[in-house]
């Protein structure tokens, strides 16, 4: 962005202080993230930065509230990762297969009352996720589904597909539908033709919408709170009554953890993104 | 045979007209079929259960299931005078059952929402009406408490006849229909909810604001740096948006907090006193704070893409056709940002005015929305049919955004990252 050597002051100063407001809006959208950081390894248990920590004394620093995540007495942590696991694993699994179908058929040009259809499926992305936990909590609670993992699991679903459906339709959009013709043509049957032609194609759409998925099951909180009994706890559920009670540095370490969980997850949809550019790119 | 030849037939001699009918048909099936699953799923478990809230939010059929006999004996009665006998009798009757079922409670509680002093008065006939003889029961039941005389508490008791009622709705904007049927407003110190609904517009509304100025700039240097820096910037945006929300609310707590370190900064730069450190959080500064920044991405990442596709060049011609820096970019280039302006307020209006986490953790009693209000009454007061009542009108008002803005600036395909 360096200026052309013509640009009069004025514009110089209007431009520094336009790069000035920029910096100021990133500092920000990214630096509260950078607090947690180190207050996770704080070796007291306040959340603030001790004189210890300002004077870089290694004594202030400890790893003490990982290892009360990990190894602490009575601690809910465990039980909260694997039940978000599952979760989140089955819930991205049930949303990728519903999407999926639901893209492929939306995106065929035979496909009656498109607009309709296309609103119903995306609806659960624009309700807002209070009115939403409160539809599926009646629900559930009406076939006998709530505090259970499937109950969870299907509500995540709902709230999962969309993503998926939206991400799958727009790879779908730069699709050559000649060369299923042609594998048809060929010889190969629908089920082959899919497999072998349309998924790999398709694919980075997939999964970039299951990673949507994911992260909507494994931090989502409002409809699992309505949902959760005891044994149901996840990852959010524990932050939030951790939050609402008091801040322990525990749950900064276990911030940390999601904080790197999803800077894995940032740089997996941004590969998958540049090769689904990519592929589309020779496909036009 | 020469009428024949207008008509090209398939080679099963079959018009190839009919037979591309068919073969649309099956085509037509298939697509359906594959979308038939989720569109089923959706419909069972989330259409029909958000309808499902809408009869429960104007279900009243508490009270008249449990005075059945009431209800039909007052039938014919005016509701001008003293009821007759007859309705006492089936009164008696009913409440009877229910103080052997020991769902009497329910009752005093529901009539007494109805018309104030309600409970008291049902309590003692609870008790008296065990020894209660056969016969003549409007004279035992007035000996009891001398209310029994007053004719309002009848009316009170025939106002809730009706199975369905819309009185969740008026007090979902702080409204009541009163004894003669018209419809008031509760008195001054009671209107919590219309306070709520204001604020709640309020605070989407500044979000937005506040995220539409933060995020053109950005979103602009974003869209005109080359790729290789553009790419190192973007990852500020989307690291927030890939992260866990909780972890973001919880940052925040650290950095507002009394002691925290937006504070220790002030203090330092001496704008105010180490002894009189600003509350900054369980406040509305708090909800508007954290909200604001939760919800940037959302605001970047639209406009972004609708920058990305101006060609620079544009603002080059508007610049070399006279046009002052300013001028070229309110003529030029601001006009073909509006779907991205318009994309990205109504995603975070939308997603703002249904917020409920971070108001419910930064934004103690006076940065509450109407989403926590909605979650209170599911999980505390139980009073579903309410929760129900002010869910719907917080939906219906989102719709209602959703179809201005489509009617404004047309629903495109909502682009993610």
């Amino acid at each position: 962005m360096a200026l052309p050597k013509y640009t009069e002051p004025h514009y110089r100063i209007w431009h520094y202080f336009y790069l000035l407001i920029c910096g100021c809006v990133f500092f920000f959208l990214i630096a509260p993230l950078f607090v947690i950081f180190p207050l996770s390894f704080n070796a007291e248990e306040f959340l603030v930065f001790s004189d210890g920590m300002k004077r870089l004394d290694p004594d202030a620093f400890s790893l003490r509230w990982y290892k009360d995540m990990i190894y602490g007495t009575k601690n809910p942590w465990g039980l909260a990762a694997r039940n978000s696991f599952i979760i989140a694993i089955f819930a991205t699994l049930g949303s990728i297969i519903l999407g999926t179908l639901a893209a492929l058929g939306l995106s065929s040009r035979h496909m009656p009352y498109k607009g309709l259809i296309m609103a119903i499926l995306i609806s659960p992305m624009i309700v807002p996720l209070i009115i939403s936990g409160v539809a599926i909590f009646f629900f559930m609670a009406k076939v006998g589904l709530a505090a259970t993992h499937l109950g969870i699991i299907l509500a995540h679903i709902i709230l999962g597909t969309p993503f998926v459906v939206i991400t799958v339709t727009a790879t779908l959009s730069g699709f050559d539908h000649s060369i299923t013709r042609a594998a048809s043509s060929l010889g190969s049957n629908p089920y082959n033709t899919f497999m072998k032609i349309t998924l790999p194609l398709i694919l980075p759409g997939v999964i970039s919408g299951g990673l949507f998925a994911f992260v909507t099951s494994f931090d989502e909180v409002v409809v699992v709170l309505f949902l959760a009994g005891l044994d149901n706890t996840t990852i959010p559920i524990q932050m939030w009554t951790g939050l609402r009670e008091q801040l322990s540095p525990t749950i900064l370490a276990v911030a940390t953890c999601l904080i790197i969980l999803s800077v894995l997850i940032l740089l997996t949809a941004e590969l998958l993104r540049r090769r689904s550019e990519r592929l589309r790119g020779i496909n036009r | 045979m020469s009428s024949e030849t207008g008509k090209i037939l398939t080679t099963d001699g079959i018009p190839l007209e009919e037979s591309l009918k068919q073969a649309e048909k099956k085509n037509k099936i298939k697509a359906f079929l594959l979308v038939a699953p989720l569109l089923l799923f959706l419909i069972i478990t989330y259409m029909i259960p958000i309808g499902d809230m809408f009869s429960r939010s104007i279900d009243d059929k508490m009270v008249t299931n449990m005075l059945p006999k009431t209800y039909k004996a007052m039938e014919n009665w005016d509701g001008k005078e003293l009821p007759p006998e007859e309705v006492f009798e089936a009164f008696y009757l009913d409440y009877k059952i229910l103080v052997k079922n020991k769902t009497a409670g329910k009752l005093q509680t529901q009539l007494n929402y109805e018309k104030n002093g309600f409970k008291s008065v049902l309590k003692k006939l609870a008790r008296k009406q065990k020894k209660f003889e056969e016969g003549n029961y409007k004279e035992q039941i007035m000996k009891v408490h001398k209310r029994w005389r007053n004719v309002e508490y009848w009316r009170a008791i025939k106002r809730r006849a009706p199975s369905y009622t819309y009185s969740k709705y008026l007090k979902g904007v702080d409204m009541y229909s009163n004894e003669d049927g018209k419809i008031v407003q509760v008195s001054e110190d009671r209107r919590i909810h219309r306070i709520l609904w204001i604020r709640t517009v309020e605070v989407a509304f500044f979000v937005t604001l506040f995220c539409f100025l933060m995020a053109y700039p950005i979103a602009h240097l974003l869209a005109t740096l080359p790729m290789k820096y553009s790419n190192l910037l973007m990852i500020c945006v989307l690291l927030p948006f890939w992260t866990s929300l909780l972890v973001r609310t919880a940052s925040w707590m650290i950095l507002l907090q009394q002691q925290g370190i937006v504070n220790d900064f002030f203090v330092w730069t001496g704008l105010v006193a180490d002894d009189n450190r600003p509350e900054m959080m369980y406040n509305k500064t708090g909800t508007y704070v954290a909200m604001t920044q939760i919800l940037l991405p959302f605001m970047v990442l639209p406009l972004y893409s609708v920058m990305k596709t101006i060609s620079p060049s544009l603002m080059r011609a508007g610049k070399s056709l006279g046009a002052t820096p300013a001028v070229a970019f309110f003529k030029v280039y601001f006009p073909l940002t509006i779907p991205g302006i318009g994309a990205g307020c109504l995603l975070v209006f939308i997603l703002a005015i249904g917020y409920y986490i971070t108001p419910a953790l930064v934004g103690g009693a006076s940065g509450t929305l109407i989403s926590n209000q909605i979650a209170y009454h599911m999980k505390s007061t139980l009073d579903w049919s309410f929760a129900s009542a002010m869910g719907l009108m917080l939906l219906t008002g989102v719709l209602a955004i959703y179809w201005i803005y489509n009617k404004l600036v047309g629903v495109d395909n909502i682009k993610l990252g």
